[in-house]
């Protein structure tokens, strides 16, 4: 299935410092896509090149249909009402559906008279979801969508997103810290570290493709020379190893499928191990 | 209608929740022969769920003959699940019933009950094979 978001070598340069560099990935069309890393790892840089408001230095970025962004404070005026933030929206979009938009406001229970600056977090975040699919994009990209959010503000919001992924075939790329909040919501996992990509997968194939091991400390070498591994901890006799593929094992290693928050923090914790497809291709179902 | 919830520490993938849940239903009754399914748009709009693991679920229901697809309008129950017929789930059920309340007169908490009727259960599956 063709990609909606495809990067292939993107890098974008502040200055001397390169913010990302040679990133290749592609995320399949209907996928939730959650971009992870720490501060300074280029997520935001991603996404503003994916929406085209910075332009790439070298590679470059392709995103096949429309693209509706919501940054991480809230693109909203504090002293407009919910209906002035609609009229603006449908001033400024030739695609616009204000059916749609009103009728999700309606069933939220948000008073379209109310200003902006008098709703509570929650509902300013899905005012601004609402205007981002009032543009019916192909690609919906969320900068931190659920920051600053109580915890049933960010369940409705996830509710939201993941009703219009199931009813439009939307795709949708969100970064997060937490990494609680994209387990059963997000299904392609991509990792940045330092500017680079060092995921880019299926999130069920990645967590298959990957073991947690437990085992006596003095066999981890033995192992860790037959597979990859990608970080390894321990504490005196025992060792914990993360790696890929399933090898053959001792009987005395335990061996389990990782959870996503395992294999985020493994990856983040080794900037050198990587997990990326050749070009990425496959879609839902592959 | 069956309504779908998430046991988040469980350890068991969510699609798999999802499957076993209508298994139960449908070995209890409370699901039968066409009785539809909640849309995925209706279960991850009450568990804040990606679609894709709902319809994983649905296909592996299908795979297993339980429920059917049927293109446009929505997925189907298409047999029931456990040995004995309704008439006799229900008559099971009351005397399971009435047992639980003797139970609890003689003072029987919830993990005493659960822990008797597995003991049982066990003892009675170990007979069988002996």
């Amino acid at each position: 299935m063709t990609p909606v978001l495809e990067t292939t070598g993107l890098g974008v340069r502040y200055g001397r410092t390169w913010a990302l560099r040679d990133c290749s990935l592609a995320v399949p069309r209907g996928r939730v896509a959650a971009l992870v890393g720490p501060n300074g790892a280029g997520k935001t840089t991603l996404m503003h090149t994916a929406v085209g408001l910075l332009k790439p230095s070298a590679g470059q970025v392709t995103v096949r249909g429309e693209v509706a962004f919501v940054a991480q404070d809230k693109p909203l005026y504090d002293g407009f009402t919910v209906a002035e933030m609609l009229t603006f929206g449908r001033r400024m979009n030739p695609r616009w559906d204000e059916e749609a938009a009103r009728d999700r406001l309606g069933r939220l229970g948000i008073p379209l008279e109310r200003r902006v600056g008098r709703l509570s977090g929650g509902q300013q975040a899905q005012v601004a979801l609402t205007l981002a699919l009032a543009r019916r994009p192909a690609l919906l990209v969320l900068d931190e969508p659920l920051a600053n959010l109580d915890p049933l503000a960010r369940h409705d919001v996830m509710r939201a997103v993941m009703a219009e992924v199931a009813a439009h075939e939307l795709t949708v790329l969100l970064s997060s810290h937490v990494v609680s909040d994209l387990t059963d919501t997000c299904d392609w996992l991509i990792v940045l570290n330092g500017g680079r990509a060092q995921v880019s997968g299926d999130i069920e194939d990645l967590l298959d493709g990957h073991r947690v091991l437990t085992g006596p400390a003095g066999l981890a070498e033995g192992v860790a020379a037959r597979t990859r591994v990608v970080a390894a901890s321990g504490s005196g006799r025992q060792a914990t190893l993360l790696v890929r593929d399933r090898p053959v094992l001792d009987p005395r290693w335990s061996d389990r499928r990782p959870g996503l928050d395992e294999l985020v923090l493994a990856y983040l914790r080794s900037p050198g191990s990587a997990a990326l497809p050749g070009p990425a291709r496959q879609g839902v179902g592959a | 209608m069956i309504e779908f919830h998430l046991d988040r520490g469980s350890g068991v993938s969510t699609y798999l929740q999802l499957v076993h849940q209508v298994r139960h239903a449908l070995r209890l009754g409370a699901l039968r022969p066409g009785d539809q399914l909640p849309t995925a748009r209706e279960v991850v709009e009450s568990l804040a769920i990606n679609p894709n693991t709902v319809l994983k679920a649905y296909r592996e229901l299908e795979r297993e003959g339980l429920v059917e697809g049927r293109p446009g309008q929505g997925t189907f129950v298409r047999r029931t699940l456990g040995g004995a017929t309704l008439a006799e789930h229900t008559r099971l059920r009351r005397g399971l019933e009435q047992w639980v309340r003797q139970a609890r007169g003689a003072g029987l908490d919830q993990d005493d009950l659960n822990a008797l009727f597995t003991a049982v259960t066990t003892d009675l599956a170990k007979e069988d094979i002996a």
